[in-house]
This record gives C-alpha cells, sequence and structure tokens, in this order.
C-alpha cells in the first residue's frame, strides 16, 4: 500500500508529459491537483494507522523488489514507514497540494504545453521527494535525492529564454552535484565499514559501536554525508545557489526551495540520528556549521531588496537553526522546526507570489509600498506568517525555534544559544522590514528606483496592473491556500508545546523511536536517559522563553522604527556603515569568491589542458593521423590501378610465373 | 612413339602463343581468341596427363573446362558487342577510364 503514495505524482507526472499539450489548462492543472490529494489522503490515512500502533512497533516495510544484487550488495527497492517519514510525507503532500492549488491561479498565463510542463515537473518534484523520505536505504533516497535536483533544476530553469534563470538552474545542479559527491562517498564508505545500507541495519550496527572521541571512520562517514546535506539544504559553503533559485516561479520557491527538498539534508540527518549520535565531533560540525550560516544569511537578509530574495536568505538562515537543532542532539527540535517551517515560509514566498502577480512581475521591495490596502487578504496572511517566523508567542515558529534554542542552552552551548538568538532577532528584523517597506507606506513611483535584477515583468508579460492603477488580490485558487497556510501557521506549533507550558511535546515523543535503535533493551536505556534529562529546569526554559518572546518583539519594534515611523533613520545608518552596507548588500562577495576560486580556474582547466590539449591533441590527432596516414600511402599506391587491361593481364602472369619460378627452383 | 613430352611441348608453344596474342593484338576479339588458345593448351596438357597415368580425371576436368569456357565465350562476345555499340572500337588500350 505505501508505494501508493509516490505512485500518484508519478502518474500525474506521466499524464501531464505526455498528454498534456493536447489538454486544455484546466484538465492539466487538475490531474497534478488531483494526484496531490490523492497522495495527501493516503498519507493522512497512513499517518492515523501508524498512531493506532503501539509506539514501538510503528514502522512500517514494504519491499517492492529487489534492485541490486551483486556480491555482499543486496538492495531491495523498499519503503518504510515511521513517525519521522509519516511527518515528512504530511509536510510534503499537504504543503505540495495547496501549492499545487495555488499554482493553477498563478500560472494560468502561461500558455498551454507550458502550463502543462510545469504541473508534469510539479508531480515529477513530489514522486521524487516522497521517494526520498519514505526509502528504506541509502540508494533509495538517493534516487530521489537526485531526482528531486533534478527537478529543481528544471523548474528553476522552467522560463528557459531567460539567461539568468538558465544560468540559477545550471549553478544549482552544478553546487548541489559537489555535494552529492560527498553523500555518494559517505554511502560506499558505510557500506564498506558495516557492509549494509539500510538505514535500520546501519543504525543498530552503529549503535554497537562507542562513540568515537577521535576522528575515525563513522565520523568520515557522518562528515561526507553531511557535505551531500550542505549541498541539499544550502549550507556553508554550498549554500551559494539558493538565493539565485529564486529565478524560478514563485510556487516552485514555496514548495521546493523553502518548504520541502531543501529540508532533506536535515531529514537525512534526522533519519541516520543514531549514526551522528556516535559521531560526536561531527555534530559539533554539523551545529558550528548550521549556527554560522543561520548568522550569516541573517544578514544579508537584512539588506536585500528583492523580496524573494530576503525570503530565500530567510530560509537559508532558518536551515541553519534546523541544523543547529540537529547538531546539539535535538533531532525532535530540528525536525519540528522543519514542520513548522514549511508551513509559514511556504505562506509566506506563495504571499510574495501574490504580491509579484498582482504587480506584474515587479519583486523589489522599494517599488511596493501601501500593498495593504489594495491586497487584504495577502497582507493579512503575509503578516501571520511574519509574526510566526520572528517567533511571536503562540505562533508555530514560536515553540520549534524556541525549543531548538532552549535544547542548545541546555545542552551546554550558551555561546551558541546566544549567537542564535541573535540570528532570530535579525530574522524578525528583516521579516517586518518587508511588511512595513512593502505593505505600509506608499508606493514609490514606479520609474524612480533602479532596476536591479532586470527581471521586472518578464514573467507576466501581460500583467494584471500596471503601477498606477488598480490592483487586483489575490485571485480564490490562491487566497485559499494562503489562508489554510496561515491557519497552518498558527496552529501547527500546538503538536509540541513544551512541558513548562502544560503542553506534552506530543511530537518529540512521537519521534522519538525514529533516532533510536529499535531493539527493546536499547530503547529502555534510551527511555531511562531521556526521563533524566527530563527533569531540566523549568525556570531557566520559562526565562529563556521570555528572552526569546522579547526578542521576537524588539524585532518588530526596530523593524517599525527603521522602515515605518523613520524611514530616513534607516538611510542614515546604511550611509553611516556604508562600508558594511556594500559588503552585505554584496552578499559578502561570496559568489565573487567563488568564481575566482573555484569556476575561473576549473573553466581555465577545462579550455587549456583537457579542451585544447587532452580533445584537440590527444583525441582529434589520433583520429586525424589515422585518417591522414591512409590518405597518403593510398596517394602513392593508386597509381597502380591504371585501367589498361594490358598492364592488369601483365601483373597476372608476373605473378603467375613468379610463383611457377619459386616451385621450379626451389 | 610420341611420349608424354611431346604433348606438353605443343601444350607449352600453344600457352605461349596465346599469351602473347592477348598481350600483342590490339583487337579484342583477338584477345578473346587467343585466351581460348591457352585455355585448350591446358587441356591437351590435362588429357595428356590423363592417358599417361590411365585415368579418366583429365578428360573430366576437360569437359568442365570446355563448357566453361563456351559461357566464357557467349559473355565476353556479349561485351565486345555491348563496348563496340559504347565506343565504336575494339582497342583495348582506349578502354582505360576504369580507374582512380
Amino acid at each position: 500500500m505505501l508505494f501508493l503514495i509516490p505512485i500518484f505524482p508519478l502518474a500525474g507526472f506521466v499524464l501531464n508529459a505526455s498528454l498534456g499539450r493536447r489538454l486544455p489548462k484546466s484538465v492539466s492543472g487538475a490531474i497534478a491537483c488531483v494526484a496531490m490529494a490523492a497522495s495527501f489522503g493516503l498519507s493522512v490515512a497512513s499517518m492515523i494507522a501508524l498512531t493506532r500502533l503501539e509506539p514501538s512497533a510503528r514502522v512500517v516495510d514494504q519491499t517492492l523488489y529487489t534492485w541490486m544484487a551483486s556480491g555482499d550488495l543486496m538492495v531491495p527497492l523498499a519503503l518504510r514507514l515511521d513517525p519521522l517519514s509519516a511527518l515528512m510525507i504530511l509536510v510534503v503532500t499537504g504543503v505540495g497540494f495547496l501549492i499545487h492549488v495555488y499554482s493553477v491561479g498563478y500560472m494560468h498565463e502561461e500558455t498551454g504545453s507550458e502550463h502543462a510542463r510545469y504541473f508534469s515537473y510539479l508531480n515529477l518534484f513530489a514522486f521524487f521527494m516522497l521517494v526520498l523520505v519514505l526509502a528504506a536505504n541509502f540508494p533509495v533516497m538517493f534516487v530521489g535525492w537526485e531526482g528531486v535536483g533534478l527537478c529543481s533544476y528544471l523548474l528553476i530553469g522552467f522560463w528557459y529564454r531567460k539567461k539568468t534563470a538558465a544560468d540559477a538552474g545550471k549553478k544549482a545542479f552544478i553546487v548541489n552535484r559537489v555535494g552529492d559527491f560527498g553523500f555518494l562517498l559517505g554511502m560506499f564508505l558505510l557500506f564498506a565499514t558495516f557492509g549494509t545500507l539500510d538505514f535500520r541495519e546501519l543504525a543498530s550496527a552503529a549503535a554497537a559501536w562507542t562513540p568515537e572521541a577521535q576522528f575515525g571512520t563513522l565520523s568520515l562517514s557522518a562528515l561526507l554525508l553531511f557535505v551531500g546535506a550542505t549541498g541539499k539544504s544550502a549550507q556553508i559553503p554550498l549554500y551559494v545557489w539558493l538565493p539565485d533559485a529564486m529565478e524560478g516561479p514563485t510556487p516552485v520557491s514555496a514548495l521546493i526551495h523553502a518548504a520541502t527538498m531543501v529540508t532533506a539534508g536535515v531529514y537525512m540527518i534526522g533519519r541516520n540520528a543514531v549514526l551522528y549520535s556516535h559521531a560526536p565531533l561531527v555534530l559539533g560540525i554539523v551545529a558550528v556549521v548550521g549556527l554560522a550560516t543561520a548568522v550569516l544569511a541573517a544578514t544579508i537578509g537584512l539588506v536585500q531588496n528583492d523580496i524573494k530574495r530576503v525570503l530565500a536568505y530567510s530560509t537559508v538562515s532558518q536551515l541553519g537553526l534546523m541544523f543547529l537543532g540537529m547538531g546539539v542532539g535535538a533531532y525532535a527540535a530540528g525536525i519540528f522546526h522543519l514542520f513548522t517551517h514549511a508551513f509559514f515560509k511556504a505562506l509566506l514566498f506563495l504571499g510574495s507570489g501574490a504580491v509579484i502577480h498582482a504587480l506584474a512581475g515587479e519583486q523589489d521591495i522599494r517599488r511596493m509600498g501601501g500593498l495593504r490596502r489594495e491586497l487584504p487578504v495577502t497582507y493579512w496572511t503575509f503578516v501571520i506568517g511574519a509574526l510566526a517566523i520572528a517567533g511571536v508567542p503562540g505562533l508555530a515558529g514560536f515553540f520549534s525555534k524556541d525549543e531548538i534554542l532552549y535544547r542548545t542552552f541546555a545542552t551546554g552551548h550558551p555561546w551558541m544559544w546566544a549567537i542564535g538568538v541573535a540570528a532570530s532577532l535579525m530574522t524578525g528584523i528583516y521579516m517586518f522590514r518587508l511588511v512595513f517597506v512593502a505593505f505600509h507606506g506608499e508606493r514609490a513611483a514606479a520609474a524612480g528606483a533602479p532596476d536591479a535584477h532586470g527581471s521586472a515583468g518578464f514573467a507576466h508579460p501581460a500583467g494584471h496592473g500596471s503601477s498606477g492603477g488598480h490592483l487586483h488580490d489575490a485571485p480564490r485558487a490562491m487566497a485559499i491556500p494562503l489562508v489554510l497556510l496561515a491557519a497552518g501557521s498558527v496552529l501547527a506549533g500546538y503538536v509540541g508545546v513544551p512541558a513548562v507550558l502544560g503542553g506534552q511535546n506530543r511530537i518529540e515523543a512521537f519521534l522519538e523511536p525514529s533516532f533510536t535503535v529499535h531493539d527493546a533493551a536499547a530503547a529502555g536505556a534510551h527511555g531511562d536517559e531521556a526521563a533524566a534529562a527530563g527533569e531540566h529546569d523549568a525556570q531557566t526554559e520559562i526565562a529563556l522563553m521570555a528572552v526569546s518572546s522579547g526578542v521576537a518583539v524588539l524585532a518588530i519594534g526596530v523593524a517599525f522604527y527603521f522602515f515605518q515611523s523613520r524611514r530616513q533613520a534607516a538611510a542614515a545608518l546604511a550611509a553611516r556603515f556604508a562600508g558594511v552596507h556594500r559588503l552585505l548588500l554584496n552578499k559578502y562577495y561570496v559568489d565573487e569568491i567563488y568564481d575566482k576560486a573555484v569556476v575561473r580556474p576549473v573553466k581555465r582547466l577545462s579550455t587549456e589542458v583537457l579542451w585544447r590539449g587532452v580533445d584537440a591533441g590527444l583525441v582529434d590527432g589520433a583520429v586525424n593521423g589515422v585518417g591522414s596516414t591512409v590518405g597518403v600511402a593510398s596517394r602513392a599506391i593508386r597509381r597502380l590501378q591504371t585501367g589498361s587491361l594490358r598492364a592488369y593481364a601483365a601483373g597476372v602472369l608476373g605473378g603467375a610465373l613468379l610463383i611457377l619460378g619459386y616451385y621450379l627452383w626451389r | 612413339m610420341i611420349t608424354l613430352n611431346h604433348y606438353l611441348i605443343v601444350s607449352a608453344i600453344l600457352f605461349a602463343t596465346g599469351a602473347a596474342g592477348v598481350f600483342l593484338r590490339r583487337n579484342v576479339i583477338t584477345v578473346l581468341l587467343s585466351i581460348e588458345i591457352m585455355l585448350n593448351a591446358a587441356n591437351l596438357a590435362l588429357v595428356a596427363f590423363g592417358r599417361y597415368l590411365g585415368r579418366v580425371d583429365g578428360q573430366i576436368i576437360v569437359f568442365f573446362v570446355v563448357t566453361v569456357a563456351a559461357a566464357e565465350a557467349a559473355v565476353g562476345l556479349a561485351l565486345v558487342i555491348a563496348l563496340f555499340r559504347h565506343r565504336e572500337s575494339l582497342d583495348p588500350d582506349t578502354f582505360t577510364t576504369l580507374r582512380w
């Protein structure tokens, strides 16, 4: 039954890819949405079925067939449903379904075949993502892992006639390849060490090892896998593709580059929690990288002017926080933040999409302003999303982010906690900068601001409103997903209310079996441990919570001061610290550094050595050499063919006499 | 008494005559006739050897050669006619276009 969940989007993909261009747009959109709805229904059903089971028995395996069998290597095409993957398929299909519906409204100006192409890619993505999260072993996960990368490439470059979009797609793909290489190596090393690639067998095998204090095999393979995660989940040093990925259609940014695909790295670490627990050094690296990424991306996000770019850096930053949670061993907290983040980040992206849609492709917040009156639905849902991500108490982001920060503090990393709080302060500031600049105030004259990205108007040549005219709020197909996601952004946190606030943190208890070894003895030992850790200092937790709530409110206040009541103050601040401002605006020049340090040398190597030397010199030389040798030889030999009968007859006679002579005088 | 050597000498003379004809004559029909002479030189040698060894193998081969020679003459003459219609000439040296 389990395989039916990914099969529906695959069927949708096949239908739309083969017949799509002949179908009317309403049908191709409907096929994609129905496929997702069916998948979502099955996911809910399997989630319910799973919760009926005993917590320790919540694993459902399905082996479809043996995929590879070669020597010791046995790879079945196996799917596995456990609490972790059940939560992930709910996010993927649920948020995915809403975004499919939204896309019907967003993409309705595309021509029929483009429309079908878009929805076929979207369904294919959902298929691969479901394979990724349902996989029971590394190779199957890798199929999904590569597949979502492919779909990401196809969808970023969806408007492939636009050069920046095509380039961004290639960048995403290539940067991801770097990470995938690490992932592959990690996989090979795990197989060489343990002789299996099944997640559960790996976990129980790794559990038999003592945690490595020194950097050993286990640590190396965990680190290599983490390299793969930094590629897919946009962490330092491979985060550079994600902001550029915003060239794709906005629903794609919401689905792939915010809610689902980029969380694959976090999911992968959660899936291999036992492995990582036995490599504490790597966990430390994960935490530090996550934290550094969170801060770096947040600072860049403070000054960007493209609404989607701000959201992209915000995504990078939030993913960093998730990795921080994973890195301090709070796997459930990291996955919890992944879960809530999917709601509010998808909401924010879709909200920005509604703005862009209404403004005929405008993405520069300096040319927005005053949209609050004209786009009320978008405005209110966007505000809810911003409140949720800023961590205002009572909304989803508060519970999950606070859980991560609290666990960071509780595991003895007060400095990391402080930096994390600073990052979330910045999160609040840049989110409410968007709210105040784009939705409040007055709209600037369209011709005034410089065209920073040159992308305005491309996506929507026949846009809805001109800058001066009346704007339409989101149409119903777009408004309903917005409202539903806003509801999710408010409520999603209540599955994980911490104990000090009278909740039971049900999500943590639910997910816990996925992060531990499954045999009973180990589970019992772990249970005692958890109970011991459970008696934490409630007062500390309350205090930390108060601090982060205060930070959230402070962030909104700061944003209000600079971007609403005194806008000139922001400009003055930027002018005062012009150097810093420029550094941030240019994203720390990371793209330029990568270009100089990696891209150019590789290009030069390819041109000078591989192309001119090896290809043109060696390969072409050998081929052309054979050709010209034959040519020269035949130019000499063909003189023999005179066409004269006598000459041939003389040749035959001479030859016969020679042979005869040889036998006579031998 | 006529010995095997006598037959073979006649055969060699006939063969040399035919070969000279092939090389020296400038008429395709004569060249064909010269080839017939060479074939018959071979035939003579074959029957002579057959007689000398007291077997019939030589005569059997000669029958085959005569049959093939008849077919060859038919095809050769047909080609000659076609060539003559095409070029108005029977000199083999004028037919040298079949080359590089």
